[in-house]
């Protein structure tokens, strides 16, 4: 299996930078991320898409990369949580996340914030209810979820929300 | 002055130190970490609770010869988990004592075909006639550890209860029982180990008590201390959960790294995590109570049991900790509590948030719900006259010397939550309804820190430098979990010394440069080890002021400069502080009598909930969570550890049920073991009360375990209250509230 054979060649964008690597098709996109790209952000909590610490974007919808088979991202636009802050500046979910407590342990972080600031992208104003609901995918053990709903509102209130 | 108000750092939520590496991704986790040549690691386990171990076979297909393969016999010293009793084997040898309990271990390059090889070891196993409930285990139909299951017994007992239960008015009994419960923290178990009989070992890893795990590592290979090196990782949640098993993972990555000559990484994934590793005690409590007219506490007899698995591991620790709250924040001048812990043929139960004290506070709280009844008193009226008092003493004779209040916890629980007029209300409204709201509450207290005199054999040290720049550096073994211990002792140094947050960095744990704080556990960082940060760091500001280099009222400025000239002159700018007791405080182990903890957090929590009369399920709708706690260091911290753990209890209480079959468990994943998601807990209130402890840092106590102590029973109380049914055990699942309701319906259908 080290030879590469029945590896594909998969061209796509992750972060705004074009890549192309071989990959065998059916590989997770979490692996191929974590340990061919290097983009350790992106995590592992479960293998089996309930717990959301995988979470990135592919064409601007949230998924969880721990359940996409690397063959399906050929010539798709990837995000991650490295391509969340523009350089020094954080973006105003990761500002609210440290400001508010709704990173604890962090583990489940940065999957919450694809997942919250994904959700801003398209309802700016979300209510509660639509908060919880969006993130009841990404499990957290640490907060409760309280400070994690705080921070998506106070992200909401802060200006330049949208990148 | 304006100046000195504006550096007072403790009571502000100063940012998390290290929260912008954990929102951008950049935090590293153990899985994140890569090391050149290395490994993977994986176990094969026991496939039978109890038996025999005939023969390990490697099937076919499988290139062996690029695999290290690691038994018992490879391993240098000692094979055993060295923690309290040496009874749990590193590597089971000729006999397996629980289902998954590690046997052969592989490494290999290749992840993928590492899967493959653990699947194709095949361990024949001549079953052993195994144990699986409690009541088994005390019947001793088969004796699986020991001579008689019990991993250890405590007998607590005050006054005479006999002789009041002779002649009570009211006898109230009670059995209740909580299941197990997984840790869930998100990021799984893992330990990267790096080798050789020269330099020794060295792990990093997701882990609470570096040298537990340190200690481990000497054991099993038989080297001397400066020979192991544990250096903790980021860790993503720990809970209790990476309190024992690291020593496991560490020494069978150890054990690989040793045997292969290259660096090796064991991760587990969730299944191996949830099915291998330890949980929360199984328990069962019974109450016999003894209660005059009047509604006053006469006598109290109490059996707590819990359910060990396996082997020793923490379990007599548990159980102490389970044995003290047993009896609760109450006054009752006779009281007699029996314990033990008992040997099954389950993968250990281990440490978990709370410690024994969510198990028998469960019992207390729901039981005294039921003896107000019997006795005819509301829950608040019969609490309020029983609540124990500053100058009585509890079951082991501590007398309270601290200013507790209950009656005023209880004020404030109930007027925030609008209990009574909810109660009212509840009780008009229900009848005829699908839909059936109910509010209960608990009270209850946590000890912080070690029981007894374990703070005393601990002899936790702190140490702090300062550079000439004047920055200065805390070096502890005390781990971030996520709780906030960088944040917490960051705060608390820059206190001492009137200076910046900024100019604190917390050393990485690292045995090799870090004392020993001691773990990372029992609600005693921020109180016990926060404390010693304090006094270091004022021991490093007195050796500054004492050296004539910096005067009291100094500015940033003056001291660094005193830092610069200090080092440059005199050498390094050391200070460290060791624990001592606070004055006053003994305790008897033998009879287990005398003053169980330093101090203890206090609290009333009130649940309302609402429960669906034909899907049976139960949600929360509105908790608050009222606490005594010292002084708040870090109000979003704390306020933060206690939305956490009252979630988790919501989780305990009514979602996380382990489904057990001979000692395995089957509802290994996510996907069929539940924790609650934010769509399921409700708005979380919390509201502290702040009483200076004087031997606390900064006037602070322990906080972190309260919160899974009185949820869980402050909701069943509130499903009391909704559905008129007394349940006694839980998770209250819908399946088992259907079948707790059914005779109830019945009987209403036939009335």
């Amino acid at each position: 299996m080290a030879d590469g054979a029945g590896k594909v060649e998969i061209a796509c964008t992750v972060n705004g930078e074009r890549r192309r690597f071989r990959a065998y098709p059916m590989a997770r996109l979490l692996d191929v991320l974590r340990e061919d790209l290097r983009l350790t952000g992106t995590k592992e909590g479960c293998g089996e898409g309930e717990c959301g610490a995988c979470t990135v974007w592919i064409d601007g919808e949230i998924v969880n990369s721990c359940l996409v088979p690397v063959l399906q991202v050929e010539g798709s636009q990837i995000t991650t949580i490295e391509g969340i802050a523009s350089g020094d500046q954080l973006h105003a979910v990761q500002e609210a996340f440290i400001s508010c407590g709704g990173a604890q342990c962090g583990i489940c972080t940065p999957g919450m914030v694809m997942a919250a600031v994904n959700l801003l992208e398209r309802t700016p104003h979300p209510s509660e209810a639509e908060i919880r609901a969006w993130l009841a995918g990404n499990l957290c053990r640490c907060t409760g979820y309280m400070k994690i709903l705080e921070a998506v509102v106070r992200a909401c209130q802060a200006k330049g929300v949208r990148r | 002055m304006g100046a000195q108000t504006e550096k007072r750092l403790v009571g502000r939520p100063v940012p998390r130190k290290e929260g912008r590496d954990k929102v951008t991704g950049q935090a590293r986790y153990v899985d994140d970490l890569v090391f050149p040549g290395m490994l993977h690691g994986a176990t094969v386990r026991s496939p039978a609770a109890r038996g025999r171990i005939h023969a390990i076979q490697f099937g076919e297909g499988i290139p062996w010869d690029e695999f290290t393969i690691v038994t018992a016999k490879d391993i240098p010293g000692e094979n055993g988990v060295a923690l309290l009793v040496p009874d749990q084997p590193c590597l089971a040898d000729s006999v397996v004592n629980h289902p998954e309990e590690p046997i052969v271990l592989l490494a290999h390059p290749d992840n993928y075909l590492l899967e493959e090889a653990r699947r194709a070891v095949r361990i024949e196993v001549e079953p052993l006639p195994a144990v699986f409930t409690i009541e088994d285990s005390e019947s001793k139909k088969e004796v699986i550890w020991g001579e008689d299951n019990v991993f250890k017994s405590y007998l607590v007992e005050k006054g005479n209860v006999d002789e009041v239960c002779a002649h009570a008015d009211f006898i109230v009994e009670g059995e209740y029982r909580t299941g197990a419960q997984e840790q869930l923290y998100i990021e799984n178990n893992g330990m990267i180990a790096v080798a050789d009989p020269l330099k020794g070992v060295t792990v990093w890893g997701s882990l609470q008590c570096p040298y537990y795990v340190h200690k481990a590592l000497m054991t099993l290979f038989g080297l001397p201390a400066e020979k192991i090196r544990v250096i903790q990782a980021e860790t993503g949640g720990g809970f209790g959960g990476k309190e024992e098993y690291p020593s496991i993972i560490a020494g069978h990555a150890a054990l690989l790294a040793w045997k292969s000559g290259k660096p090796v990484k064991i991760v587990y994934d969730r299944a191996e995590d949830m099915a291998a590793t330890t949980k929360r005690h199984p328990s069962r409590t019974r109450h016999r109570t003894a209660v005059s007219k009047d509604g006053r506490l006469l006598g109290m007899e109490i059996d707590f049991v819990i359910d060990g698995g396996a082997y020793t591991t923490l379990s007599p620790v548990v159980l102490s900790r389970g044995t003290i709250h047993a009896a609760g924040p109450y006054f009752c001048p006779n009281v007699r509590i029996r314990s033990r812990a008992v040997a099954t043929n389950a993968p250990p139960h281990g440490a978990f948030r709370g410690f024994g004290a969510p198990q028998s506070i469960f019992a207390l709280e729901r039981h005294m719900d039921r003896v107000a009844r019997a006795v005819g008193l509301s829950p608040e009226e019969f609490r309020r006259r029983n609540f124990i008092q500053p100058g009585q003493a509890t079951a082991t004779g501590q007398v309270i010397r601290e200013d507790v209040n209950m009656n005023h916890l209880l004020d404030r629980g109930l007027e925030l939550s609008g209990y009574h007029e909810k109660t009212e209300r509840f009780a008009r409204e229900n009848p005829g309804q699908q839909r059936k709201k109910g509010i209960g509450f608990a009270s209850f207290m946590h000890g912080a820190g070690f029981t007894g005199s374990g703070e005393e054999h601990l002899a936790s040290v702190v140490e702090v430098e300062a550079t000439p720049q004047g920055r200065v550096r805390v070096l502890a073994a005390s781990t971030e979990i996520g709780q906030g211990t960088n944040t917490v002792f960051s705060q608390i140094a820059a206190e001492a010394l009137g200076l910046e947050y900024d100019r604190i960095e917390i050393s990485k744990p690292d045995t090799a440069k870090v004392p020993n704080s001691g773990p990372t556990v029992a609600s005693r960082t921020c109180m016990v080890v926060g404390k010693l940060v304090e006094s270091a760091t004022l021991g490093l500001k007195q050796t500054l002021i004492g050296s004539g280099l910096l005067q009291e009222g100094f500015s940033s400025a003056e001291f660094e400069r005193a830092c610069k000239r200090y080092i440059e002159t005199q050498g390094p700018l050391r200070a460290r502080s060791q624990y001592q007791p606070p004055p006053g405080i003994h305790w008897d182990d033998v009879r287990y009598q005398g003053d169980a903890y330093g101090t203890y957090a206090w609290a009333v929590y009130v649940a309302e909930v609402t429960v669906d009369m034909v899907t049976f399920e139960t949600e929360v709708n509105d908790f608050v969570a009222v606490q005594e706690v010292g002084k708040v260091i870090h109000p979003v911290l704390a306020a933060g550890q206690i939305e956490g753990g009252v979630a988790q209890a919501i989780g305990y209480a009514l979602y996380e049920n382990v489904v057990w079959n001979e000692g395995r468990m089957l509802n290994s994943q996510m996907t069929n073991y539940l924790m609650p998601t934010a769509v399921d807990v409700p708005r979380i209130r919390v509201f502290f009360e702040e009483l200076h402890y004087p031997y606390g840092p900064a006037g602070a106590k322990g906080i972190g375990e309260l919160p899974m102590d009185g949820t869980a029973p402050a909701i069943v109380n509130a499903i009391e209250n909704a559905t008129g049914v007394s349940l006694h055990q839980i998770p209250v699942t819908p399946e088992s509230l259907m079948e707790a309701l059914a005779p109830l319906e019945q009987a209403g259908a036939r009335g």
